[in-house]
């Protein structure tokens, strides 16, 4: 409780205290973030590729109520049933967006507003008719809290304790992502920006569409818990967006998204510890600004290089302009 | 209660007298002022009660939140048109996260659920995000959906940061502020009304005086622009009026919902014409209903939202669109196309028996069911499933008096003159057809059967008209065989 929104300046409140208060819990928590967006973020490169960032927030959205399904029907919190019940919002969100689109002339970006905004409408109906029952908290799947993960229960292996669950879980997934996309790589590629050349190479594009949204799924629903279904979105643009505008290869893009991921957890978390906030929020505030910033100063793309460019040599950078419009 | 009654009706005299539309919405502004007082007393009753006094409008709050409702799905309806028309309709869901940081700071400038103050941060946030969106795409190369994302992620998280230091904070726990998530049409008070009220007044205006000009920048921005209309002006004062219902329709539906008030009805609305002024009369009249639905849903129990079951309303109107439409609707379409091959299937059936009297040198009027089984390649029990078909249609007749059409190859029937008359108009289209396509089109004569196969059933006769003239009322088709004349088809 304090009275003033900014907290007074104070350096070692400012600077140290973040860091210094309860660094056996801080460090996991940060930890998480970094797998959380970093996981995110990895598959967030794709999903902008492919131009399906709103469809990413469409499927955020429909977990409310696979994940609350599950809940009911199970009567639990384990992980296997919430995964099963979000992979089946995303592959009924996924699927509804397409049915719409094809069988009446609404377009794609309207479609996706309409299911994901009933799907979430039928999830806080969910919550709030069975609240005695249900244990999930719709404001806490929006917001999302690092800070309220269980640390407790820690993973024991070979007698030494190596972490808490919910970390170890995500950098499973973490793993898992890595892992398929290191086997997948040149699928999901050709898939991403040319999905004739890759059903012509004997590739099935729409196959690792819907592994992809799949996956994308089981993502958001072991981030959900973290940041919430909204910020998620943050986490799977900014990475890769940010990433972007420095390069244009993928594998450099892949690895720059990851760098920025880790930015994000530890400023974020410097930020909301500091000014007593959420700490989803705060990693979104640091993605949103340090986007704000490569936008701005970008070596070869940034606003300041363009303008400054522009003032210089007129003709040099209507040409260049033009070979990139050609180039993409 | 007589306000709300004429609001539909709005739409259709303002096209006559904006005068009279205006003073309506002036005296609705106003009236509802004076109806003020605080939801609050929800008892615990049964639902049947409820109801009725939901219906009956008696209760002060219930005819805010009426009000209110309506009048947010009036505003958003008319908005969500342009942004679905426009392909935009995602930069709504951007614009309503996008209001959440400038609705804390709203909050913060005096530490008070003060409307006004919040109406105008969350509007200049909500502008500010969406001009980013516009910015964002034209100064990177990064697309619309990604710009959208980041804006509605980057905005949406500031404002979550914001909010949660409020609620830190020592004033904070008497915020609110957590209605903005998931809305409660009963906390509707008399100045969220009035502002309500004006901000419709406000879009219906605009929208009336600039008509023509949103138009024109909503199905061809290029002739917009050519015609010298500012165009960017125009779509920032768009973006404000919608900026401006989104954040007035925070308190009903919630943050995250208010971008389905935006779509939703519109886009049911677009599957039901194609006139631009019906679809925004339509959209109207669905977010209207959709509000209504949904207060009254939320009003029956104490612990049902009302911001997700507005949407639900909504949906289940769209649903209906899309379902029972009737011109893009599924249901109809599937029953057009069913008929369709029903007609298709019985043309057929008359073509083969023209066929067998083709054979027969026109004297045989009579046929077996045999025959016609060989002529159209298949088994007994299809054809005289086909012929049944035919005496249904009144197209043929068994020829035995008293015995039923039955399972023999025996079986005898004959085509009345009408279904007479249709197998010689088919017969007419697929020989024309053919032969059009060898003489006009050059295909070579064994080319040229299944393409008149499929157009046959197709052809309309002023179609036919014209094919005869081109081809100078022929009397064979390619292959030598007789076409049968308009005169022969009409005797």
């Amino acid at each position: 409780m304090r009275e003033n929104f900014l907290p007074a300046f104070d350096f070692h409140r400012t600077f140290v205290e973040p860091w210094s208060a309860y660094f056996d819990n801080t460090i996991w928590i940060v930890v998480m973030g970094f797998l959380v967006a970093a996981t995110c973020g990895l598959i967030g490169c794709f999903i902008i590729l492919r131009r399906m960032a709103l469809v990413g927030d469409a499927i955020s959205h429909s977990l409310l109520p696979g994940i609350t399904l599950a809940f009911l029907l199970t009567q639990s919190r384990d992980t296997l049933p919430m995964m099963i019940g979000a992979i089946a919002a995303g592959v009924v969100t996924v699927a509804l967006i397409e049915a719409i689109r094809q069988s009446s002339r609404i377009k794609p970006d309207a479609a996706i507003g309409i299911v994901f905004s009933s799907l979430f409408a039928i999830g806080v109906v969910l919550i709030s008719v069975f609240a005695d029952s249900v244990d999930l908290d719709a404001e806490c799947v929006l917001y999302g809290e690092i800070g309220w993960i269980p640390l407790e229960d820690q993973v024991v292996l070979g007698g030494h304790e190596i972490g808490p669950l919910p970390v170890i879980r995500m950098a499973a997934i973490a793993i898992i992502a890595i892992g398929l996309l290191l086997a997948f790589y040149k699928e999901l590629l050709v898939t991403s920006f040319d999905a004739g050349l890759a059903a012509s190479l004997g590739i099935n594009p729409g196959r690792f569409q819907y592994g992809l949204t799949l996956f994308l799924s089981v993502v958001i629903v072991s981030s959900f818990e973290s940041v919430g279904v909204i910020l998620v979105i943050a986490m799977l643009i900014f990475p890769g967006a940010t990433a972007m505008l420095l390069t244009d290869r993928l594998p450099r893009t892949l690895w720059l998204s990851a760098l920025f991921s880790a930015l994000y957890a530890v400023l974020g978390f410097h930020l909301a510890t500091w000014l007593d906030a959420s700490i989803a929020g705060g990693m979104s505030v640091v993605a949103g600004a340090v986007f704000t910033l490569v936008w701005i100063f970008a070596p070869r793309r940034g606003l300041l290089m363009k303008y400054v460019f522009k003032s210089h040599t007129n003709v040099g950078s209507s040409q260049s302009s033009q070979a990139e419009m050609t180039a993409s | 209660m007589k306000t709300s009654r004429n609001k539909p009706r709005c739409g259709f005299d303002c096209r006559l007298n904006w005068r009279a539309l205006a003073s309506i919405l002036g005296i609705l502004v106003f009236a509802s002022v004076s109806q003020a007082a605080k939801i609050g007393y929800l008892t615990e009753t049964s639902w049947q009660e409820q109801a009725i006094e939901f219906w009956t409008l008696q209760q002060p709050s219930v005819r805010m939140a009426v009000l209110g409702t309506v009048l947010i799905g009036l505003c958003c309806g008319i908005l969500g048109s342009f942004l679905v028309v426009r392909k935009l309709s995602l930069l709504g869901d951007t614009l309503s996260h996008a209001v959440l940081p400038g609705v804390a700071a709203g909050f913060l400038w005096n530490a008070s659920k003060d409307p006004w103050v919040i109406f105008i941060g969350a509007t200049a946030a909500g502008i500010l995000g969406v001009a980013l969106v516009g910015w964002i795409k034209s100064t990177t190369h990064l697309k619309e959906d990604s710009a959208m994302g980041m804006v509605l992620a980057g905005f949406y998280g500031l404002g979550i940061t914001m909010t949660t230091m409020i609620q830190n904070m020592a004033m904070g726990n008497k915020s609110g502020l957590d209605k903005f998530f998931f809305g409660q049409a009963s906390a509707f008070n008399g100045g969220d009304i009035q502002l309500l009220g004006i901000i419709s007044a406000i879009t219906i205006l605009v929208l009336l005086f600039f008509y023509k000009e949103f138009l024109t920048i909503s199905f061809d921005a290029g002739f917009a622009k050519g015609l010298g209309m500012p165009a960017q002006t125009l779509h920032y004062a768009l973006m404000a009026l919608l900026a401006f219902a989104v954040v007035v329709s925070l308190q009903a539906v919630g943050v995250v919902l208010v971008s389905a008030l935006l779509i939703t009805p519109a886009a049911a609305a677009f599957l039901l014409t194609d006139r631009m002024h019906w679809m925004l009369l339509l959209a109207a009249l669905f977010g209207m209903l959709a509000g209504v639905l949904g207060a009254f849903i939320s009003y029956l129990s104490n612990d049902l939202p009302t911001g997700p079951f507005i949407v639900l309303g909504a949906t289940f109107i769209f649903l209906l669109a899309i379902y029972l439409g009737p011109r893009h609707g599924i249901l109809p379409k599937m029953l057009r196309r069913r008929r369709q091959r029903k007609r298709i299937a019985l043309e057929n059936t008359l073509k083969a028996v023209f066929h067998l009297c083709e054979h027969g040198h026109f004297e045989r009027r009579v046929f077996e069911l045999k025959e016609l089984a060989q002529e159209r390649n298949t088994n007994l029990k299809s054809v005289e499933r086909e012929v049944e078909n035919l005496i249904k249609a009144h197209m043929a007749k068994v020829e035995e008096k008293d015995s039923h059409l039955e399972m023999s190859g025996q079986a005898r029937f004959r085509l009345t003159s009408s279904g007479w008359l249709r197998a010689c108009e088919i017969v007419r289209n697929h020989r024309l057809w053919e032969l059009y396509l060898t003489n006009a089109a050059h295909y070579q004569v064994d080319h040229v059967h299944d393409d008149a196969e499929e157009i046959e059933h197709l052809l309309g006769e002023q179609l036919v008209k014209r094919l005869e003239d081109r081809l100078q009322n022929p009397i064979t088709d390619p292959h030598g065989r007789l076409i049968p004349s308009r005169e022969q088809v009409t005797v």
